[in-house]
């Protein structure tokens, strides 16, 4: 019986009388890459806000790494790494001073650091860019770095919103190599995304519309279910049904 | 406390990369304070009088002669008519009319009694009031001098006479820069405090760093805290450069100590820069912040104390002033610097503003969420 | 034209959107005006002083009383020994103390004369000043009064007249002064950090690659607040005239023409600050930081400029502020016409072509 390391039993949001995430039930296996598809505006950033302790749940029941989002919301956050839909290092400083900072503050001992730092920018192949400013660096390598100092200190979780937004395709590849790398190492990676052939690199995916989950499986099984070639076909068949503004 | 030490680093490392705004958080200020209080100076000199003399007797010209060297008139001109005179005053070229009656010489020395007619441009009423005190004294004296002309000397020595002398204290040479530099040091302290603090948060906001930093496990007052002590030390830095001026270009030597200046600007930078981070957590863009800022600095600098009294001040304003730090630090600058008075003299503002720093601050780490 | 429209109306949505921002913007000027034009007065008056009064006889008595019924002084205490005078001073308790000899009455009646000293807190010159006057004017009117009313021979009376101002209000003076702060302040600090924002967010570019000129762009963002300013423009004079009391006794119309002329010159000015502002802190900082103190004490409604030494009263010919209040208090409270303010309005007209010009020149270099 393998590990479940974030579960979800009818977590609800809601804004006033709009229901962003409605009554959403999941639940994720240690060192799965656990795919949180939608269309933009289902809820899927509110949803993992609501796991990662940025969003308070308006009801329903959820735990991350075993500890629960409404008491432990602090002690989640010792054991995720989180790279936001916006770029969220500093551009203002440099590439190793932002994985010093960001090591720093999760408590991570200066030998670590000076390992980690020294590790990364030789697996990004950016030794030369280490005292180069974030800001002056191209959009998809910043993308990269996001990455590695989401789990530069080598979080049991790690969450991806949306990290491949405006990305050129041979650096999104780069990228999910990255991902991959990540959960062999035993990282359980729940990303969300809205490029369909990204949602086939995931071990399982599950599909939002209009904040409820409309499909929850592996890429295949999915495919077989609504008798789709693509993923991008089944996700057009579910987001039909949206009744929700522009989709 | 390791994580405070990196929050530190990263922000000094912000702080100093950005060369154009550390030059101007230092610069702005020392260039404001040297040229700025040569403005102040309420002394009324230089009154532009016109005359309308009507009388054009040897009196006349006596009193306009007296008038003129006395220092605090100049002459702007003579006019044929009162209205010509009064259009004068409507296009600024003059202040005040002083308007000689035809026969004055006459009916002062006939009829022992003459009239003299005054108009002065109120708008400003300070200025009206001080330029006609001084005028009537002026003429009080001349009338003297006349009536010592007529009459024999030793007739009114059996007057009762009340000798007034008045001494001023703490500033003899009633210098106006001793009271306006440190003033005007404080507020500038108070804008480059205020809001910095209050921008540099929002910015994190608006660029969405800040939630990067709420999804880790960094303590609330870790936060605020790391955000705190470098502007708070570069207020200080600030503060100190603003002495050094007063003192080499205004040669302001403070009567008290500058412990005692130093700690009491200590607290109050605490407590503008709890209002900064207070002021961040509820605007939502640098505009806004901006706006509110600006609607509160007024508030704070015009009801300080600095450019009109307090004590004129009607009832509810006074109550304001309790309320503004300004107005407090304003009193301190004033009592340390000209009186000398010591931390225990000013342990009453001391407490005071230790009040506004734990309110501002404590406000600011309970309004700062960092979940919603 | 029509794409000029549609870009204004984009930024107007901004605003519309942004309620809380809008409400700061329409409330703050009413709010001030309010506040600063009851509050602020030049005058001095409910100062509090202390009488150390070891005589305690009826003359001395009556002066303590006549100083404490007046509207200048408070009678904050009655002090027992000298010593308690550099006390009360440095505790900041007090702002003139009142000394009377021993047998202070006696002495009057005796010798026909004798001495009151008067110390005032001088650590603020002009309070000192006024105040000491004011005092002496009480004691010599005391004075006067025991002396009987005899007429004395040969009396040169005077008969003031106080023109435009005959209550001596303080709004008279400030209003207009407060006038020009808030207007400038404001239309230059929205613009410069509207612009500069959108600069930083990049969002910028995405405008400047549309068919538009891009100075037709950046002057679009100020459109709106022309509109915003107008309406406080509006809020300002209704509540100067009927709850301040300012009259208006120009032309009103004439008033509105320069109020707008000024908008025009501040937000002209923002937009220069924001083609050589990178960032929004740059921004802020320099129309708050930069503008405030220099504009409350240059622009004359403070300082008399004509007391200030020849440098700075150069430097304030180029502070807009100045040329403004010096309008609208001629117009407004003298009631003057064109005809004697023209040349201050070409002072603001002239400011107004030469920011814009350096504006959308700093513009076209920069994106050229």
């Amino acid at each position: 019986m393998p590990e479940k390391v974030i579960t979800a039993d009818k977590l609800t949001k809601r804004f006033g009388d709009f229901t962003a995430v409605d009554q959403i039930s999941f639940e994720v296996e240690k060192g799965e890459i656990f795919g949180f598809l939608g269309a933009n505006g289902a809820g899927k950033t509110t949803a993992m806000r609501m796991l990662c302790g940025l969003s308070m749940p308006t009801s329903g029941a959820a735990t991350v790494a075993g500890f629960d989002v409404y008491r432990d919301n602090e002690k989640i956050k010792r054991n995720i790494g989180y790279m936001s839909q916006k770029f969220s290092l500093y551009d203002d400083l440099t590439v190793k001073e932002n994985m010093q900072f960001y090591g720093g503050i999760y408590g991570k001992s200066d030998a670590f650091i000076k390992n980690k730092t020294a590790y990364i920018l030789d697996e990004l192949h950016l030794e030369k860019e280490a005292h180069v400013l974030v800001r002056s660096l191209p959009l998809g390598w910043k993308q990269k770095l996001a990455f590695s100092v989401a789990v530069f200190h080598e979080p049991g979780i790690v969450f991806l919103d949306e990290p491949t937004g405006g990305v050129d395709p041979v650096t999104r590849r780069e990228f999910w190599n990255m991902i991959y790398q990540a959960s062999d190492s035993g990282i359980t990676v729940f990303v969300t995304t809205h490029y369909m052939d990204e949602a086939e690199y995931c071990n399982r995916v599950s599909i939002m519309v209009d904040g409820r989950i409309e499909a929850l499986d592996t890429p295949g099984a999915l495919k077989q279910q609504h008798e789709a070639r693509s993923m991008d076909e089944v996700f057009l068949k579910l987001a039909r049904k949206a009744k929700r503004g522009e989709g | 406390m390791r994580t405070l030490k990196f929050l530190l680093q990263k922000e000094f490392r912000q702080i100093f990369r950005d060369p154009a705004i550390l030059r101007m958080i230092l610069i702005m200020p020392v260039i404001q304070l040297m040229v700025l209080p040569w403005a102040a100076d309420y002394e009324v000199k230089n009154i532009k009088l016109s005359v309308v003399d009507n009388d054009r007797s040897e009196y006349s010209r006596k009193l306009i002669h007296k008038i003129t060297s006395s220092g605090y008139f100049s002459l702007a001109g003579y006019s044929n008519s009162y209205s010509s005179a009064l259009a004068d005053v409507d296009q600024d070229r003059t202040d005040l009319i002083l308007q000689i009656p035809p026969h004055f010489e006459k009916d002062l020395v006939r009829e022992n009694k003459a009239v003299l007619y005054l108009a002065l441009n109120a708008i400003n009423g300070v200025k009206a009031n001080l330029g006609g005190a001084y005028l009537n004294s002026i003429i009080r004296d001349y009338n003297r001098e006349v009536r010592a002309e007529w009459i024999q000397f030793p007739r009114f020595s059996a007057e009762t006479q009340i000798n007034i002398t008045s001494s001023n204290w703490y500033n003899p040479g009633m210098n106006y820069k001793y009271f306006m530099v440190p003033g005007i040091l404080v507020i500038l302290l108070t804008m480059v405090g205020a809001n910095l603090a209050a921008l540099n948060i929002i910015k994190e906001k608006e660029i969405g760093t800040i939630e990067q930093i709420n999804v880790t496990p960094v303590k609330k007052y870790h936060f605020i805290l790391g955000k705190l002590i470098p502007f708070w030390i570069l207020g200080l830095v600030v503060l100190t450069l603003g002495l050094t001026i007063s003192r080499l270009v205004y040669g302001i030597i403070p009567a008290g100590s500058f412990t005692t200046i130093y700690v009491f600007a200590a607290l109050y930078l605490l407590a503008v820069l709890g209002l900064g981070l207070l002021l961040s957590t509820f605007a939502s863009s640098q505009q806004q912040a901006m706006l509110i800022s600006f609607f509160i600095m007024m508030i704070f600098i015009l009801l300080g104390g600095l450019y009109t009294s307090i004590d004129s001040m009607p009832a509810w304003a006074q109550v304001i002033t309790k309320f503004n730090p300004v107005s407090y630090f304003i009193d301190v600058m004033r009592m340390v610097v000209l009186k000398g008075s010591s931390l225990a003299d000013i342990r009453g503002h001391l407490l005071a503003m230790a009040g506004f720093a734990v309110f501002f601050n404590g406000w600011a780490v309970i309004s700062y969420r960092k979940r919603s | 034209m029509k794409q000029f429209l549609s870009f204004v109306k984009k930024e107007f949505f901004h605003i519309w959107r942004d309620k809380s921002t809008l409400l700061i913007l329409l409330g703050m000027p009413v709010v001030q005006i309010v506040i600063f034009g009851f509050a602020l007065t030049n005058e001095v008056k409910n100062s509090r002083i202390a009488v150390l009064d070891p005589s305690k006889d009826a003359s001395s008595l009556a002066i303590t009383a006549e100083l404490d019924a007046s509207r200048y002084f408070d009678l904050e205490k009655n002090l027992v020994n000298f010593a308690q005078v550099e006390e009360e001073f440095r505790r900041g308790k007090i702002k003139l103390a009142v000394i009377f000899p021993a047998h202070f009455a006696d002495d009057l009646q005796h010798f026909n004369k004798a001495t009151v000293q008067l110390i005032a807190d001088a650590s603020d010159p002009n309070v000192a000043n006024t105040l000491t006057n004011y005092a002496t004017a009480i004691i010599t009117d005391y004075q006067a009064r025991i002396t009987g009313n005899k007429q004395l021979p040969y009396t040169i009376q005077t008969e003031m007249r106080m023109l435009y101002n005959p209550q001596m209000k303080g709004a008279f003076n400030f209003v207009p002064g407060l006038m020009a702060m808030v207007l400038l302040l404001v239309c230059t600090m929205m613009t410069a950090i509207t612009i500069v924002k959108e600069k930083e967010m990049g969002t910028m570019e995405v405008m400047l690659v549309s068919p538009m000129r891009p100075q037709m762009v950046v002057l679009a963002k100020a459109v709106p607040y022309l509109f915003i300013s107008s309406i406080n423009i509006a809020t300002i004079l209704l509540l100067s005239v009927y709850a301040l009391e300012v009259p208006i006794n120009g032309s009103l119309f004439l008033v509105v023409a320069e109020s707008i002329l000024f908008t025009l010159v501040s937000l002209s000015l923002g937009l220069l600050i924001s083609s050589s502002a990178g960032t929004q802190q740059t921004a802020m900082f320099i129309s708050l930081i930069g503008l405030f103190m220099p504009t409350l004490m240059l622009s004359g409604f403070m300082f008399p400029i004509e007391n200030m030494p020849l440098p700075l009263r150069v430097i304030s010919n180029i502070v807009p502020a100045k040329w403004y209040y010096l309008v609208v208090r001629s117009v407004m409270i003298k009631g003057v016409g064109l005809q004697e303010i023209w040349k201050e309005t070409l002072v603001l007209f002239g400011m107004l072509v030469f920011f814009l010009t350096l504006a959308i020149r700093k513009f076209k270099i920069r994106l050229a």
